[in-house]
C-alpha cells in the first residue's frame, strides 16, 4: 500500500502541533485514497516521542542518532533522504515552519521532486495532487493541480489543519538505520546564548538526561568537554574547546568540567561562567565567575526545581 | 567578501483591491505599482552593510522583463556594484524550481563568498528559490536569517524560529542565506540616488545564452499542471457592520460592552 510520510517536528523533547496537524491531513487523505500514514521521527533518544505518535499513524519510522539530537539541515537532509529512498512514499509532508522551510526546498532539489509549499488544503484525484495555497499575502486563493508524479513533497501551513487528530491507531515502531555522515557541508549548530556543558564529572551516560532536563528548563543547549565526546556520550559537534568549538554565550554553566586549558580556550570569553565541581582545586574555578563545590548530581535536581518554580 | 543578491520585482498589493483575469490564471496588474520584494530589500541592505564593513563587491541579479531594471537600479543606488538581468522570455509560468535554474546558471560563474535572497516573495510566497539555488550550487545554507557575524572563512548566523526563539548556526563560506525582514533598516533611496547610478551598465542575459532548454523552465519545466485563482470568500465568518462611521462605532461599543469588554 502506498504511503504518506509525515516528518514529525519536535523541539526540546516535545512534539510540535504541526506534527499532529500534518497527521490529521495525512489520515484524512489516506482514508479517502487507501493510503497508510507513516510518522517519521528523526532524533536522539526519541522513544518517548514515538510513543506519542503511535496512536495517530499506521507506522512510526525512527532514525536514531546523536547527530540528530538537534535540528541541523546537513544531517536532517541526509536522514530524510534515507527514509524517502527506503519508503518511496507517494506524499511526504513537512511543516511550513522554520524547520520545514529550511529543509523542503533543498530536499526537493536534491531528489528532483516536485515541491509545493505553504499548502492549506490537499486532495488526490486519480493519483494527481491538488492543493490550495494563498498568495499575495492571503488576498488570492490559488488552486493548483500538479503534474503526475510518483512522489510529491508538500509543506503545510501551520494551523491549517486540526491538531486534534483522532487517536486509536497503534502503529508499529520500525527503525531505519542512520546514514553514514559523509559529505556533510559543515553547517553546525553554534550553540545558544546559554550553554550547559558537561564534563567527566557527569560519570556515566545514564546521567545525561539529568543535565538535559536542566538545560531544557532554562532553554539552554547541552554541550560538553572532550572526554564526554571521546566516550561518544554526546556527538563531537557538541564539544567545546581547542579541538571543538569556540563559544561565547551569555551564560556558560560548566558541570563536572575540570577546566583544562584546551577547554578554557573554547569558553573563557563567556559573559558569565558558573562552574560546578566536586574538586575545589579544579582549574575551572580560576576563570569562573561563580563556583559551586558540590557533586553536580546533587546540585542539578535542586537547581532545576528552583528554576521551574520561579 | 563578494556577495550576490537575488532580487525580484513584485506588485504592491497591501492596499490594492485585486482583480483576476477572465481565465483565472493571473491577477490584473495594469493598475498596480511595482517595487522590490520586501524581503529582498533587506537582503540588499545586508549585503551592502557587509561590504561596507569587510570590503568586496555586491552583484544584484533579477529575472524579469525590462521594467524590472527598476529594482536593479534601486539596489545599485543602495550600494550594489554590478547588476545582471535575466530576461523572462522562456521563463513564463516557471515554478520556483525553474526560476532557481535560471538564477543558478547566471550566478554559478560569478565568484562569490555569500549569496543572499529574501526568505520569500510577497507574491507567490513559495519560499523556495534561495535554498533550491544553494542545493544546485552544492553549498551550505541557512534560511530565515535575522543576524549575521562574519568569521575567518566561516559565517555565523541567527535563524528566526517560532515562539520568539532563535538558533545560531555556523557554516563555512561560500554559503547561501535567505534573509528575514527586520534584520536591518534598509536605507532610503532617493530619485537623486537612482540618477547617480543610471550610467552603470546592466548586464543582460537570457535562457538561451544560459543554455537552458524549454524542458527545464517555463510551463514545461514546471511541476504545476494548472493554477486557478479566485478571491477568497470575504466576510464569510464575520458579520460586517454597516452604516455611518458613527453608527458603526456605536454598534461596536455596544458589542464590546455586551461581550464583557468593559469592566
Amino acid at each position: 500500500m502506498d504511503e504518506i510520510l509525515v516528518l514529525a517536528e519536535h523541539r526540546q523533547g516535545e512534539l510540535r502541533d504541526i506534527t499532529f496537524e500534518m497527521l490529521f491531513a495525512a489520515n484524512t487523505l489516506g482514508k479517502e485514497n487507501g493510503l497508510a500514514t507513516a510518522g517519521l521521527l528523526l532524533g536522539h533518544e526519541t522513544s518517548g516521542l514515538a510513543g506519542k505518535l503511535k496512536g495517530a499513524c499506521d507506522r512510526v519510522l525512527v532514525i536514531e542518532d546523536p547527530e540528530l539530537a538537534h535540528y541541523n539541515a546537513d544531517q536532517y537532509l541526509m536522514a530524510l533522504e534515507t527514509a524517502v529512498k527506503d519508503r518511496k512514499p507517494l506524499l511526504t509532508l513537512i511543516g511550513h515552519t522554520a524547520m520545514g522551510m529550511d529543509l523542503a526546498p533543498a530536499m526537493a532539489a536534491r531528489l528532483c521532486l516536485p515541491l509545493v509549499t505553504d499548502c492549506v488544503e490537499l486532495s488526490l484525484e486519480e493519483g494527481r495532487l491538488g492543493v490550495l495555497r494563498q498568495i499575495y499575502g492571503g488576498k488570492i486563493n490559488a488552486q493548483l493541480v500538479m503534474k503526475p508524479s510518483d512522489h510529491y513533497l508538500i509543506s503545510l501551513r501551520t494551523g491549517a489543519f486540526d491538531a486534534e487528530v483522532e487517536q486509536g491507531k497503534s502503529g508499529d515502531v520500525e527503525t531505519i538505520p542512520a546514514p553514514a555522515w559523509t559529505n556533510l557541508r559543515g553547517r553546525q549548530f553554534a550553540g545558544a546564548d546559554i550553554l550547559v556543558s558537561i564534563g567527566r564529572g557527569i560519570g556515566k551516560p545514564e546521567n545525561i538526561p539529568l543535565a538535559q532536563k536542566f538545560a531544557d528548563a532554562i532553554g539552554a543547549t547541552l554541550s560538553c568537554s572532550r572526554p564526554v565526546a571521546d566516550e561518544e556520550w554526546l556527538p563531537k559537534s557538541r564539544q567545546v574547546g581547542t579541538s571543538g568549538k569556540t563559544v561565547r554565550p551569555k551564560v556558560y554553566i560548566a558541570l563536572g568540567i575540570s577546566g583544562a586549558y584546551q577547554h578554557q580556550a573554547g569558553m573563557k570569553n563567556a559573559d558569565t561562567i558558573i562552574a560546578v565541581n566536586k574538586d575545589p582545586m579544579a582549574p575551572i574555578f580560576a576563570i569562573a565567575h561563580y563556583g559551586i563545590v558540590e557533586d553536580l548530581l546533587q546540585v542539578l535536581p535542586v537547581l532545576t526545581e528552583h528554576l521551574a518554580t520561579k | 567578501m563578494n556577495i550576490v543578491v537575488c532580487v525580484k520585482q513584485v506588485p504592491e498589493v497591501t492596499d490594492a483591491e485585486l482583480e483576476i483575469n477572465r481565465e483565472g490564471t493571473e491577477i490584473l496588474k495594469e493598475d498596480l505599482e511595482f517595487d522590490i520584494n520586501e524581503w529582498d530589500n533587506y537582503a540588499v541592505e545586508e549585503a551592502v552593510l557587509i561590504k561596507e564593513a569587510h570590503g568586496g563587491k555586491v552583484t544584484v541579479v533579477t529575472l524579469g522583463d525590462e521594467d524590472c531594471e527598476d529594482v536593479l537600479r534601486t539596489a545599485l543606488a543602495m550600494g550594489a556594484d554590478e547588476a545582471i538581468r535575466i530576461d523572462e522570455q522562456g521563463f513564463e509560468f516557471s515554478d520556483a524550481a525553474g526560476i532557481a535554474q535560471g538564477l543558478y546558471h547566471a550566478v554559478r560563474d560569478v565568484p562569490f563568498d555569500l549569496l543572499l535572497t529574501g526568505a520569500q516573495g510577497s507574491d507567490d510566497g513559495w519560499a523556495q528559490v534561495g535554498l533550491t539555488l544553494a542545493e544546485l550550487l552544492g553549498i551550505s545554507y541557512a534560511s530565515l536569517v535575522v543576524g549575521v557575524e562574519i568569521g575567518e572563512g566561516t559565517i555565523t548566523v541567527h535563524r528566526e524560529l517560532e515562539s520568539n526563539t532563535q538558533e545560531k548556526v555556523e557554516m563555512p563560506l561560500p554559503a547561501a542565506l535567505t534573509i528575514q525582514t527586520g534584520i536591518n533598516n534598509p536605507r532610503y533611496v532617493s530619485i537623486m540616488g537612482i540618477q547617480k547610478v543610471r550610467r552603470i551598465e546592466i548586464k543582460e542575459t537570457g535562457s538561451k545564452e544560459l543554455g537552458l532548454s524549454e524542458a527545464e523552465i517555463g510551463s514545461q519545466g514546471s511541476s504545476v499542471a494548472s493554477q486557478k485563482l479566485s478571491l477568497p470568500p470575504v466576510g464569510e465568518g464575520a458579520e460586517i457592520l454597516t452604516g455611518s462611521l458613527d453608527e458603526i462605532c456605536e454598534k461596536t461599543a455596544q458589542i464590546i460592552r455586551d461581550k464583557g469588554g468593559v469592566m
